[in-house]
């Protein structure tokens, strides 16, 4: 099979404009994958199922990646210059200072694909997308289309993750119920606070239910511990 | 009891049956506990093996699975419930006529067992319907299950018509509809039935 290198050469030679870049993967199974740009995606896909070469006819499984906003802190050396009394005398001196620049990263949402060839008998080849933001740009643009196999799963990223595939036939939630708002495999989900009765409680878990019952307390005021049930 | 347990099995030995209403009732009710067909995760294939010849659950008089909720007189949880599923399990539960029994079968369905920390499923069926019979295990075997009905009819056997403690059925204040929990925008809502469910104490 061709590497990702030969692939992207493959794909820019053959889709004029589309933004491809290899995402290396440095762990021990070395599966680099392929970032595609959305604008072009369903001319890549369409390209790399019908080229007889790579004829990756297969989609195995579709999944998406949460990256929340991430706050980067570097110190940064900064010469400027200062205006300073030296003996009586105002001098401006050139001075070094270092200093802290925090600045937040935004983060954005990931669909994973992973494609197979049946005809030719090889594979995986990993191709990505990411979506603007995670708030209000969360569209990407359906494969399904491409690769009929897709729609239940990207439903199903939908469902848990909130990236809204442009394009697809039938989008909706698939695993929770339509009223639900949460998309629940984000890192920023917050579950529901059942935890008034956890018979036995520990570690995580414990600090839960310890964590409701001081809730519970705050709000009702004089409330019997007991009533809150569950711990040790 | 009017009649002494020993008179009772002497006459028994002539041919002649003394009994009470009661009695016989309950007789005829504890051997005839037919199950609502339904199962919900891999408990309900160890609840078919039971029904198959080599567990055998006729011999309880519970070997015909209803498709009908309005046939079936015991209701076996085989299984994880999900939030998704929950109102669903307690509106056909709503839907069977009285008298009715529960089982609840396997970890998910007690307590929601290995996804009790998940954000999708009920962490057991009795916070929304009264359950008779809770078997641990996972899945439990088919013994452990002909264990369940049995207890369910030992149940049945000692209810009685009148008095105080008579079941829920025979008393006309009792409830017998319960609420169906609504799927909200987070969790369902109410997260539990109180009236059904109230939070357990721990003794320690």
């Amino acid at each position: 099979m061709q590497t990702v290198e030969q692939i992207k050469a493959a794909i820019e030679k053959a889709v004029p404009g589309a933004a491809v870049e290899v995402a290396p993967n440095p762990g021990p199974a070395a599966q680099h994958s392929l970032r595609i740009g959305p604008e072009h995606a369903v001319a890549v896909a369409t390209f790399l199922r019908d080229d007889a070469e790579l004829a990756l006819d297969f989609l195995s499984n579709v999944t998406g990646v949460d990256w929340p906003d991430k706050e980067i802190t570097e110190k940064v050396k900064v010469t400027r210059p200062v205006t300073k009394t030296v003996e009586g005398v105002e001098q401006t001196v050139e001075e070094t200072v270092e200093e802290t620049h925090k600045r937040v990263e935004p983060g954005y949402l990931e669909s994973v694909y992973h494609l197979y060839s049946m005809a030719k008998k090889h594979g995986p080849v990993v191709i990505r997308m990411r979506t603007g933001n995670r708030t209000d740009r969360t569209e990407l643009p359906s494969l399904t289309p491409v690769w009929r196999s897709g729609e239940f799963q990207e439903r199903e990223v939908f469902d848990l993750y909130g990236i809204v595939f442009k394009g697809h036939p039938d989008l909706r939630r698939i695993l929770m119920w339509d009223g639900f708002k949460d998309y629940p495999m984000r890192k920023d989900y917050v579950e529901p606070d059942d935890f008034e009765y956890e018979p036995t409680a520990h570690d995580e878990v414990l600090a839960r239910a310890q964590e409701h019952r001081n809730r519970e307390k705050g709000d009702e005021g004089t409330r019997e511990p007991a009533a809150g049930g569950g711990g040790r | 009891m009017a009649v002494e347990e020993k008179l009772k099995i002497e006459l028994g030995k002539q041919g002649v049956i003394v009994t009470s209403l009661q009695e016989l009732y309950n007789w005829g009710r504890r051997n005839s506990v037919w199950p609502m067909q339904f199962g919900l995760a891999c408990c309900a294939i160890e609840m078919i093996a039971t029904t198959m010849a080599r567990y055998d659950m006729a011999r309880f008089g519970a070997e015909i699975f209803r498709p009908s909720p309005r046939q079936a007189d015991m209701m076996i949880i085989s299984g994880t419930v999900t939030k998704k599923m929950a109102p669903q399990v307690v509106r056909l539960y709503n839907q069977m006529a009285e008298p009715k029994y529960v089982i609840a079968m396997g970890a998910c369905a007690i307590s929601g067992g290995p996804f009790k920390q998940g954000y999708n499923v009920l962490k057991g069926i009795d916070r929304y319907i009264p359950v008779d019979v809770h078997i641990p295990g996972c899945p439990p075997r088919p013994e452990a299950l002909l264990q369940a009905l049995m207890t369910l009819q030992k149940k049945i056997d000692g209810q009685s018509l009148t008095g105080p403690d008579r079941p829920r059925y025979l008393d006309k204040e009792a409830q017998g509809e319960f609420p169906v929990p609504a799927q909200g925008e987070h969790d369902l809502e109410p997260p539990s039935n109180q009236g059904v469910w109230p939070v357990p104490i721990t003794i320690k």
